[in-house]
């Protein structure tokens, strides 16, 4: 037969070298690597801004945090003689965000126990990458702000670089609190159009509203969030603050002017957002979303600090495996336990 | 017909690269006569099918060879004239070794099946017919090879209204059912016509992903005759699976744990349909099927009409051999199909394709811990969690994980195809099914 005479021109493969595993034998190629490279992406307009308006002292602490980050993951990598995960990049976007969220006059030993704390004790000593049950960022400036109050609050305006102290637009609302026309000038279109664009003091990378919405949008095109985590978020601080500003306009300033400054934005897509610690499930998105914005702005309104959202973010972090247990989906077919779905359709069964 | 149907979409799927390309515009081929073709003596889900000759028998083409052993079995016909001759032992397509016969072809291909054909149908019994379908040896033909004849055959109280076609073919690569539905359009549909007579409905849809725009055509052309709707249906994995699909076509979803006839449906692979056809109006029981060999290695890749008993070896021969070091060998697609080691595992009656990948169109996995992304909950079409009960089955807890509804898992794999963290968790899930259902046995055999 023909067959025999083509058998011996075709090549056919070799059953000893074939690799046998499970289904499926694809997969569309995304990495963990990957997903962090892309959110240093997105944190780029953030980077640029914090640089734009503290200049050196912005570049000393992004490199500082960063660095000190990615050698604390490879130190621990070695003490506990893991394989370094440093090629992860998670270790290099926690830094960055830790960094936006130091003073422009953090000395660098303040980034340094920041990283280390950020990285070792937060993330590592709960087994790593995916285990964390705190946002390294927000817990690591939570901890920072309680443990080294002063150097926390080495505020410098923007641009000249002038060390100055209360100069934050929200520490400016503390020193106005009872004063409806000190709150009114805070809430000015001027005040406000450079709470958007971040000519005002702070930390370093969450001034500029409208780098970290730059990068937010990013976050959400490469889908690498839930938009229901910051849409829930700023929505509540909206709501909750304009609704307190009615009531009492001596208490504090307007909506708008409570949703551009301190952490909001940095908070809203970078921090609370971080897969590890938020809840899975759409609808769990929402509830942490506008508990984070409840508790920032009872902090921000009648607490001691003048900014919340970091302990906002610690606090609903610690809630997340509640959020996951009241929020969960239910499978497809759910509804029909003992019932078949035709007796219901039918009216046989309500 | 062309009545527009509302269709509804179904939570999650994916849209990995389809490769179909590959061979979608190759008309189907039949296979040379083979010398010697090797029967698996199990080809369907339920009781394997007992032989019936020995060694030494002279047999015609379609000669029954292995009766059913049971309801739930469908028996097994030679795929050409000739001689019985040993019983050997061949790879099974999801491993291990299954019996199997030989048959020497004789070179005649002579048929001699014995089943007279009915083409007559409309006004034949249906008892008749499910028995003809049942003598035929017809299974799902879309990969679970459950014995057509038994679908067919739902209690009267579940008030069946509709037949499903099952033509969506969303795995990736593979191309039989287009191939089938484009050449053999009137044989779909009349197969199907005959199930819908079997189950007294009038109602049937022909679910078919849209990038199959000349099937959906051609069958629009001839659907009207044979009181079938032709729906096309969104891209996106897995839109054919049986659950999906019934949700995509009617919106009635069935229930945790529960069958298609729970919500009034039936659903036929379109290849079981055309098989139906030829065993009514023909009278040939199934020895012969649409089989895809594709895959970027291979030389000429395209769909075959393949016997039953073909090796693999053999139909990797037909469509020319390799061009490019082949890593994996899988029989099925790409997401739900299984990796081979041996090249003489035989074509049976669920052969869909065999698809060879390179080593860089393949992924390996590692487990790296669970990052929380929630895609897996935002891919998976049954609504579960995969991360998170992933978690329980790696600590071995299979009684949360059963909680979290793992029974429900229907291996799809889309979970584990957009893990960044490359984790197995199709896999978790296999395991802790399979863990489950031992518990179940061993319960009810404590209770016996």
């Amino acid at each position: 037969m023909s067959e025999e005479i083509e058998k011996k021109t075709v090549v056919l493969p070799e059953p000893g070298s074939l690799v046998l595993s499970t289904s499926p034998h694809v997969q569309d190629g995304d990495s963990i690597s990957k997903i962090m490279l892309k959110v240093l992406v997105c944190l780029l307009p953030a980077v640029i801004a914090s640089i734009w308006f503290f200049r050196f002292n912005a570049v000393r602490i992004l490199v500082y945090c960063g660095a000190f980050s990615v050698f604390a993951e490879y130190a621990w990598s070695l003490a506990i003689r893991r394989k370094p995960t440093v090629g992860d990049f998670s270790a290099l976007v926690t830094g960055v965000i830790l960094a936006l969220n130091l003073p422009p006059g953090a000395p660098w030993w303040l980034c340094m126990v920041g990283s280390v704390f950020a990285i070792i004790v937060v993330k590592e000593l709960f087994g790593g990458l995916g285990q964390n049950p705190f946002n390294p960022a927000a817990a690591a400036r939570v901890a920072l702000l309680v443990g080294f109050a002063g150097p926390m609050t080495q505020w410098a305006a923007p641009v000249t670089g002038e060390l100055v102290s209360g100069a934050t637009p929200l520490g400016a609302v503390q020193l106005a609190k009872g004063s409806k026309e000190a709150m009114a000038i805070l809430g000015s279109p001027e005040n406000l159009k450079a709470l958007f664009l971040g000519n005002v003091g702070g930390s370093i990378g969450e001034t500029s509203a409208l780098a970290i919405l730059i990068g937010g949008f990013g976050l959400l095109c490469f889908r690498l969030i839930k938009w229901q985590i910051p849409l829930a978020m700023i929505a509540t601080i909206f709501v909750f603050s304009g609704i307190v500003h009615l009531a009492a306009p001596e208490l504090t300033p307007g909506p708008v002017y409570h949703i551009l400054s301190g952490g909001v934005m940095i908070g809203a897509f970078f921090m609370a957002t971080d897969m590890v610690t938020s809840p899975m499930t759409a609808l769990g998105g929402l509830v942490f979303g506008a508990l984070i914005g409840v508790l920032t702005c009872v902090i921000r309104i009648w607490g001691a600090y003048p900014e919340g959202v970091s302990f906002s973010i610690v606090i609903a972090n610690a809630l997340v495996p509640l959020i996951d247990r009241l929020c969960y989906i239910r499978p497809f077919g759910w509804h029909s336990h003992s019932a078949s779905a035709l007796q219901i359709r039918r009216g046989e069964i309500k | 017909m062309n009545i527009p149907v509302k269709t509804w979409r179904f939570h999650g799927g994916v849209h990995p690269a389809d490769g179909k390309a590959l061979s979608n515009s190759v008309p189907a081929q039949r296979a040379p006569l083979l010398e010697r073709y090797t029967v698996a003596l199990q080809q369907n889900i339920g009781a394997p099918p007992k032989p019936i000759v020995a060694k030494g028998d002279v047999v015609k083409k379609g000669q029954l060879i292995a009766e059913a052993g049971g309801f739930v079995s469908a028996p097994i016909h030679a795929p050409t004239s000739g001689t019985v001759g040993d019983t050997v032992e061949v790879p099974g397509a999801n491993g291990g070794t299954i019996p199997a016969i030989e048959i020497i072809a004789d070179g005649k291909d002579e048929w001699g099946s014995g089943l007279e054909p009915i083409p007559n149908w409309k006004n034949t019994d249906r008892e008749i017919l499910k028995k003809r379908i049942a003598e035929a040896g017809i299974v799902g033909m879309g990969g679970a090879a459950f014995p057509t004849h038994v679908k067919l055959s739902p209690p009267p109280e579940k008030g069946i209204d509709t037949l499903i076609l099952n033509g969506a073919e969303c795995e990736p690569y593979l191309t039989a059912d287009h191939r089938l539905m484009l050449e053999r359009t009137e044989a779909v549909l009349e197969g199907a016509a005959i199930a819908a007579k079997i189950l007294r409905v009038d109602r049937i849809f022909l679910g078919i992903e849209e990038n199959k725009p000349d099937a959906i055509a051609a069958l629009r052309e001839k659907a009207g005759a044979y009181g079938v709707t032709v729906v096309p249906l969104h891209v996106r994995y897995p839109q054919g699976g049986e659950k999906q699909l019934i949700y995509a076509l009617t919106g009635r979803s069935v229930a945790t744990g529960g069958l298609p006839m729970d919500v009034g449906c039936v659903v036929q692979n379109v290849g079981s349909c055309a098989a139906i056809r030829d065993a009514v109006v023909e009278g040939h029981p199934l020895i012969e099927r649409y089989t895809t060999v594709t895959g970027t290695p291979v030389v000429n890749p395209g769909t075959w009409i393949l016997r039953l008993g073909t090796t693999v070896e053999q139909a990797l021969t037909f469509a020319g051999g390799v061009k490019e070091r082949a890593a994996k060998v899988i029989m099925g697609g790409p997401m739900m199909g299984f990796a081979q080691t041996s090249l003489g595992v035989t074509i049976t009656k669920n052969s869909s394709g065999i698809l060879l990948l390179q080593w860089k169109e393949t992924s390996g996995y590692t487990s790296n811990p669970c990052i929380r992304c929630g895609r897996c909950v935002r891919a998976c079409p049954m609504k579960l969690l995969p991360g998170p009960v992933s978690v329980m089955v790696e600590s071995e807890n299979y009684d949360e994980a059963e909680r979290n509804y793992v029974m429900d898992c229907m291996e799809c794999g889309v979970c584990t195809y957009v893990c960044p963290a490359k984790r197995p968790l199709v896999q978790h899930f296999r395991r802790a099914k399979a863990e489950i259902n031992a518990k179940r046995r061993a319960a009810k055999a404590k209770q016996a």
